[in-house]
C-alpha cells in the first residue's frame, strides 16, 4: 500500500492512502469532537463537528475530518479560528434541535454553546438525526427495523409507516449507540419493552441462573448466524462462572 | 374509509415492479409509477414493493416519505400546488395561498371531502419567470393573483 505524507497540527505522519483524517487524528490523540461517527460504520458527515481546517498547495478550506479520505498530502489544522467557529455553530443547531439532550451539555459547554440563538424544538424528543441508530440497525445488525423519515425540518427516526417495528429483534444496539438517550427501552420480567420503537420482545430466560437475559427473536438471529455451531442458552453472568470454573479444574488437574 | 384504502388491487403495482426487472435501484421510478397509477401510495402497495425487490420496509418508507411529490395520503383528483420559492414568495404567495384557503376551505396537506382538490405548498416550481405561480395537476398557471384564483379553480371538477 502506498504511504502518503500528511501533516496534522504540525506533525508529519505517513499514513496509508484512503486513511481516513478523523481515524489519523485520534491515532495521534489529536481532539475531534464527533457526534454522528462511529468506527465500525462507513463516513457519513452529518453532525458537521469534526470540521478542519484542509490545506492543499494554495488553498485552505474546512472540511469534516470523519469522511475526508487522504489521498494526497493534506495539511491539516484542527484547531484554528475558522474551525472553532465552525463546530460552534454547528453545536448551535444541534442544540436547538434537542435543547434538553443533557448528555449533550459538556459538549456543548466545551464548545462554547451555552443558549443557542435559534427557536429550540421541542416536539421531536432528543433526536439530533446523527443516523448512529439507523445505520447500526442495517450496516451492523442487518435488520433496518427503523429508518429516516420525512425531510428538512420534519425529519424524524421512526419505525416503517410509524406501526409497531415488528422486524425489531430487541438487540438494544440503538440505545446504546445513541449520543442523546432518545431512545428508550425498558426490561420488566420475561419482556423487552422497545419503548421508542414500539416493539414487545419475549425474553428468553438462562438454563443456568432463570433470568430473562435474551430476547427470543435476537437468540434465533444470533443463532441463525452461527450455521449449526450451538449458541448455549446461559446468561453472559453464568458463562463467566462457567469459564472460569472450568479454568479453575484445568488448573487443578495441571498441579495434581 | 373507501375500499380503495381497504384493499387495494396490487396487480398494477405487480406489474410495475415487473417492469422494472424488481431491481431496486429503480425504487424512485417505481414509486411514482405507483403513485401514477393509485393516485397516492397506498400502504399495501409499499409492503409489497419491500417484499418484491427484497428491501427493508423502513427504507421504501423513508424513500417514500422523503419526495414531496410522493403522497402517503389519498388526494384528491386535482392537485393545487401553490409556489413559495424565493420569487413567488415576493410576488405574493401569501394572498395566494390565502385566497386558495379560502375557496377550497383546505391547509396545507389536506384533501376536500369530496376528494376535488388537494392542496400544497411547494418551494419552487421551476418557472419564477412567471411568478407567482401555481399548477393544478399538469397545469401552470403563472403571473396569478388572488382574484384570478376562483376562474382558474372552476375549470378542475
Ligand atoms: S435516535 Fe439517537 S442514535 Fe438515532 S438518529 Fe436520533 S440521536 Fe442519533
Ligand atoms: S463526526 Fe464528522 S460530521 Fe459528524
Ligand atoms: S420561485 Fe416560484 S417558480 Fe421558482
Amino acid at each position: 500500500m502506498a504511504k502518503i505524507k500528511t501533516i496534522i497540527d504540525g506533525i508529519e505522519v505517513e499514513v496509508e492512502r484512503d486513511s481516513w483524517a478523523i481515524d489519523v487524528a485520534r491515532e495521534l490523540g489529536i481532539d475531534i469532537p464527533t457526534l454522528c461517527y462511529h468506527p465500525a460504520l462507513g463516513p457519513y458527515g452529518a453532525c458537521r463537528l469534526c470540521v478542519v481546517e484542509v490545506t492543499k498547495s494554495k488553498w485552505t478550506w474546512l472540511a469534516t475530518a470523519c469522511d475526508l479520505p487522504i489521498r494526497e498530502e493534506l495539511s491539516i489544522k484542527t484547531n484554528t479560528p475558522e474551525v472553532i467557529r465552525s463546530r460552534k455553530m454547528a453545536m448551535e443547531l444541534i442544540m436547538a434541535r434537542a435543547p434538553r439532550a443533557e448528555s449533550l451539555f459538556p459538549l456543548a459547554e466545551k464548545l462554547g454553546v451555552t443558549k443557542p440563538r435559534f427557536k429550540c424544538r421541542d416536539d421531536i424528543g432528543n433526536c439530533i438525526l446523527c443516523g448512529l441508530c439507523v445505520r447500526m440497525c442495517d450496516q451492523i445488525i442487518g435488520v433496518s427495523a427503523i429508518n429516516f423519515a420525512n425531510r428538512g425540518h420534519k425529519r424524524i427516526v421512526t419505525t416503517p409507516l410509524h406501526k409497531k417495528a415488528d422486524k425489531c429483534i430487541g438487540c438494544n444496539v440503538c440505545v446504546e449507540v445513541c449520543p442523546t438517550g432518545h431512545v428508550k427501552t425498558l426490561d420488566d420480567g420475561s419482556f423487552r419493552h422497545m419503548q421508542t420503537w414500539d416493539a414487545d420482545l419475549e425474553m428468553l430466560h438462562c438454563l443456568i441462573c432463570d433470568k430473562p437475559y435474551i430476547p427470543a427473536k435476537q437468540f434465533k438471529v444470533i443463532s441463525d448466524k452461527l450455521e449449526g455451531i450451538e449458541l448455549k442458552r446461559i446468561c453472559p453472568v453464568c458463562r463467566r462462572k462457567e469459564t472460569v470454573d472450568n479454568l479453575r479444574y484445568a488448573v487443578v488437574e495441571k498441579v495434581s | 374509509m373507501n375500499n380503495i384504502q381497504e384493499k387495494p388491487d396490487l396487480t398494477e403495482v405487480e406489474r410495475i415492479i415487473a417492469k422494472y426487472n424488481g431491481k431496486d435501484s429503480w425504487l424512485v421510478m417505481i414509486l411514482q409509477d405507483i403513485q401514477e397509477a393509485y393516485n397516492y401510495l397506498p400502504e399495501p402497495t409499499l409492503e409489497l414493493v419491500a417484499e418484491k425487490l427484497n428491501i427493508p420496509l423502513s427504507r421504501v418508507h423513508s424513500v417514500a416519505t422523503f419526495y414531496s411529490s410522493l403522497s402517503l395520503q389519498e388526494r384528491g383528483r386535482h392537485v393545487i400546488r401553490v409556489c413559495d420559492g424565493t420569487a413567488c414568495h415576493l410576488k405574493g404567495f401569501v394572498n395566494l395561498r390565502d385566497e386558495i384557503e379560502r375557496q377550497t376551505g383546505l391547509t396545507e396537506g389536506q384533501t376536500t371531502p369530496d376528494k376535488r382538490f388537494s392542496f400544497e405548498v411547494v418551494a419552487c416550481l421551476g418557472a419564477c419567470a412567471i411568478a407567482p405561480v401555481m399548477s393544478v395537476g399538469n397545469d401552470y398557471h403563472g403571473e396569478m393573483s388572488a382574484e384570478k384564483i376562483k376562474d382558474v379553480l372552476s375549470k378542475y371538477k
